[in-house]
């Protein structure tokens, strides 16, 4: 965890003005009529009809009734599958309303009969002035793609930090040190995407040196400490643990809400070996229990995955640093390989038996990769 | 600090040739920008008459602050290197590579790359594309802190180190039979307390320039350029040089306030250069020859024991080095530059053991640094001397000289040796078409 750049502060101001206002949409029912702005979604257990697939951009209203036999949720997808808005649990039988302010562009509208997968979906077009530039295909897919990865990650994280959370609250030290590190994983995976969430952040992954005056320490560090140096668990950390859960239910629940562009994937990848340079190779992330190199490899798995995902475009736009940037990710891979551990919980030695030389190496290796890396953003907006 | 006054630094001003390389028009030229401010006074000059030499004549003799070329460029290309026999500069930025890949044509590329760059900053260009002005989403071609400062007469001198021809048995990129005889293992001599991590390396770039943000500049970008072929192994930052340049200079003096390297070779005696420094062509035959016209390069961190020995008495300090300290005279002399009579100094002085005449003759080109560090956590200045010594042969040059300083020195109480490397220095880079090490890797 590290403050916010101003970079992420603005994605977050951008994802906030297309943000859902269902609460304000009586206000706005005197001017555009109440029936001429308001889109008909029809979902059955097959089908999603819509009253209009274009619609100006602006205060949009959907009336939503679910003639299926299944419960029912209903999406607006941005391109890369950016949740704007999104309404679970409709009955069959049921009607709701939902309302977003959309600018103008390309959406998809979802229905997901029984709530699960893709869903049934159904092009629409936002007419207006301002609207978002046309993108490759490919790079949408990749942003679609990756927003997938983010989300799984958070929804493989839950069970994961659960299992940590329930040793804490069972008081049973030894099994909360076995299970600490494995839950940060899909955290340290996507931490820029998950670090956008400007309040979550600091309630998790906070060390320490970086509370603020007045701020409570709460989240995995604090539970890290009181495990490793005091060696025991209180009462107030078996709060802690739960709250550890609710805030990372908050997480997988707006991860999928999150601004992610082509260049915000690239230069997310390059900020998760920002983290690595600044915060394990030093031993600083984990300073209690030393399981760094986890977290170092999670967070290099998280940057190769954004890579790949943008690789088919940067393999056209500058296939010299596409080359580059394979042979770093493997030979960072090798070096990682070097410290595996099958006898540890997490798979890697502690960070405490990595020697100055080894860790110099390593740093190296970040340098490596970082510096071409930081190239990434730039090949992506070469794309035409 | 070894090896006082009478062995000697050379110092000519860039033996390379033509004077400042005009900028080719790219974007952001670091000249371009300071507008009619030092450094275009003196491109101006060269405009106006071609007066090379206006620019060549180093500010050695005055501080540089007052010298009318102290912000000039120094030209990169020539049949030497500069930065060796170039007039001394006032800060360094020493750093010393190891060779990560083992791809004998990526370190090919690399040293390509590395040339051009050298060769754009000691003009006072920016890297690449420059500072500012490229695409907004990528970080930019050069760092930006040298923007707006003159070239600042930067030197960028490379060397090879043993390592790269074989490390661990192994001839790591085709190269390991041209090593060349005089670029040895250095024998450990008493004293030294060599810290691995501030010595070796499998390559170096000696960054001097008149503004430390000039040196500190170059190496960064050549450090960034060189990530994941290259990394760098340890690093030296220098103020205040410690070697006399031209005969009527004003000598600099050490850490120990002791005037340094009054009678260095000079840099303009070319003689003295080819018969102590330069690598002959008959030197340098068969497997060898890429050397001709290049130097060998000892880099020692010496620290100075500061506390004791400023709790050591003036005429006990006078004693060691064998000179007086407010002069610089040698002992029963009354000024700086008087011949020294070697016999009435002790059998210890550091002047009487180091000078040519207790040498067989011996000399040995300087271009050492003072460093200050802060202290080391036990409340000492990490301080001392940053000794730099070019020469012809360290078989005939460094060595036996530290050896027998080493042995005998009275300084030694006061000093010790904790870093050290040797380096291959190649001749220079001829042209835009040439790179460093090419004669190694044709």
């Amino acid at each position: 965890m590290r403050a916010l750049r101003p970079a992420t502060v603005a994605a977050i101001a951008a994802a906030t003005a297309v943000t859902v206002v269902s609460g304000c949409a009586a206000k706005n029912d005197g001017k555009g009529g109440s029936d001429k702005g308001t889109i008909e979604v029809t979902a059955s257990d097959t089908s999603c009809e819509l009253s209009a697939k274009e619609f100006p951009a602006g205060h949009v209203r959907f009336a939503v009734q679910n003639k299926g036999s299944k419960v029912t949720e209903v999406y607006v997808y941005a391109p890369g599958d950016r949740i704007v808005t999104e309404r679970e649990n409709i009955g069959p039988g049921t009607r709701t309303e939902i309302s977003a302010e959309i600018k103008a562009g390309s959406y998809e509208i979802a229905c997901k009969p029984g709530m699960k997968g893709d869903g049934i979906r159904q092009k629409v077009t936002v007419s207006g002035k301002g609207g978002a530039t046309k993108r490759d295909p490919k790079l949408d897919a990749a942003v679609a793609a990756y927003r997938k990865y983010v989300q799984d990650q958070a929804d493989q994280t839950l069970p994961a930090a659960r299992k940590f959370a329930d040793a804490v609250k069972d008081g049973d030290v030894e099994a909360a040190k076995k299970t600490y590190a494995l839950s940060r994983v899909g955290w340290e995976r996507t931490e820029p995407v998950a670090e956008s969430f400007g309040d979550i952040d600091p309630k998790v992954d906070v060390r320490a040196d970086g509370l603020e005056k007045g701020q409570k320490w709460t989240g995995w560090h604090k539970l890290e400490k009181s495990l490793w140096e005091e060696k025991k668990i209180s009462g107030d950390d078996k709060t802690l643990a739960a709250q550890l859960i609710t805030d990372l239910q908050d997480w997988q629940k707006r991860v999928g809400k999150a601004e992610i562009t082509p260049t915000s994937m690239a230069n997310g990848a390059k900020e998760l070996l920002d983290e690595v340079a600044t915060g394990k190779v030093t031993g600083e992330e984990e300073r209690y229990s030393h399981t760094d190199l986890l977290d170092f490899h999670a967070n290099v798995e998280g940057a190769e995955k954004a890579y790949e995902l943008l690789k088919p475009v940067v393999a056209k736009n500058d296939p010299a640093l596409a080359k580059e940037l394979d042979k770093q990710f493997k030979a960072i891979g090798g070096l990682l390989d070097e410290h595996r551990d099958s006898k540890s919980a997490d798979g890697f030695a502690s960070y405490e038996t990595v020697d100055k030389g080894e860790r110099k190496k390593l740093s190296d290796g970040v340098n490596s990769l970082g510096e071409p890396l930081s190239k990434l953003a730039a090949a992506v907006a070469g794309a035409k | 600090m070894t090896h006082d006054d009478d062995t000697s630094t050379v110092n000519t001003a860039a033996e390379g040739g033509e004077a400042a390389q005009t900028t080719d028009g790219r974007a952001p030229s670091r000249r371009a920008l300071i507008g009619w401010g030092g450094a275009g006074l003196a491109l101006g000059a060269v405009a106006a008459g071609g007066t090379a030499a206006a620019l060549r004549t180093g500010g050695d003799a005055q501080p540089a602050g007052a010298d009318a070329t102290a912000g000039s460029a120094i030209a990169f290309h020539g049949r030497h290197q500069a930065g060796i026999a170039s007039a001394v500069q006032d800060r360094l930025h020493f750093a010393a590579f190891d060779v990560t890949t083992d791809d004998r044509d990526e370190l090919i590329a690399l040293l390509k790359e590395w040339t051009k760059a050298a060769a754009r900053m000691t003009a006072g260009d920016a890297v690449g594309d420059g500072a500012v002005g490229g695409l907004a989403e990528a970080p930019p071609d050069d760092t930006g802190e040298a923007l707006g400062l003159p070239p600042s007469r930067l030197t960028l001198t490379f060397g090879i180190g043993p390592t790269l021809f074989e490390k661990d048995g192994k001839d790591r990129f085709g190269i390991k039979e041209r090593r060349p005889e005089a670029l040895i293992e250095l024998p450990k001599f008493p004293g030294d307390n060599l810290d691995k991590a501030r010595s070796g390396g499998d390559l170096c770039v000696q960054a001097c320039a008149d503004d430390p943000q000039v040196a500190v500049h170059a190496i960064r970008n050549l450090a960034r350029i060189g990530f994941g072929k290259v990394a760098i192994r340890w690093s030296q930052l220098g103020f205040g040089k410690t070697s006399s340049t031209t005969p009527d200079a004003q000598t600099p003096r050490n850490m120990f306030g002791f005037k340094d390297g009054t009678h260095n070779l000079a840099g303009t005696d070319s003689a003295a250069l080819d018969k102590h420094v330069w690598v002959g062509e008959g030197d340098a035959k068969g497997k060898e020859s890429w050397m001709a016209g290049g130097s060998y390069l000892v880099a020692r961190r010496i620290r100075m024991h500061i506390e004791i020995w400023d709790r050591t008495s003036l005429r006990e300090q006078e004693d060691i080095f064998g000179r007086n300290k407010g002069e610089g005279a040698p002992v029963g002399k009354k000024h700086e530059r008087d011949t020294p009579h070697l016999k009435s100094m002790l059998p210890t002085a550091h002047v009487r053991l180091a000078h040519p005449d207790s040498n067989g003759g011996v000399r040995i080109l300087r271009r050492g640094y003072s460093f200050t560090d802060g202290t080391d956590g036990l409340g000492r200045l990490d301080a001392g001397l940053f000794f730099l010594a070019y020469q012809r042969d360290v078989r005939q040059g460094f060595v036996p000289l530290q050896k027998r300083l080493a042995a005998n020195d009275a300084l030694n109480e006061y000093i010790q040796h904790v870093g050290s490397a040797l380096f291959a220095v190649p001749p220079g880079v001829r042209n835009a078409d040439d790179w460093w090490g090419r004669a190694l890797f044709a």
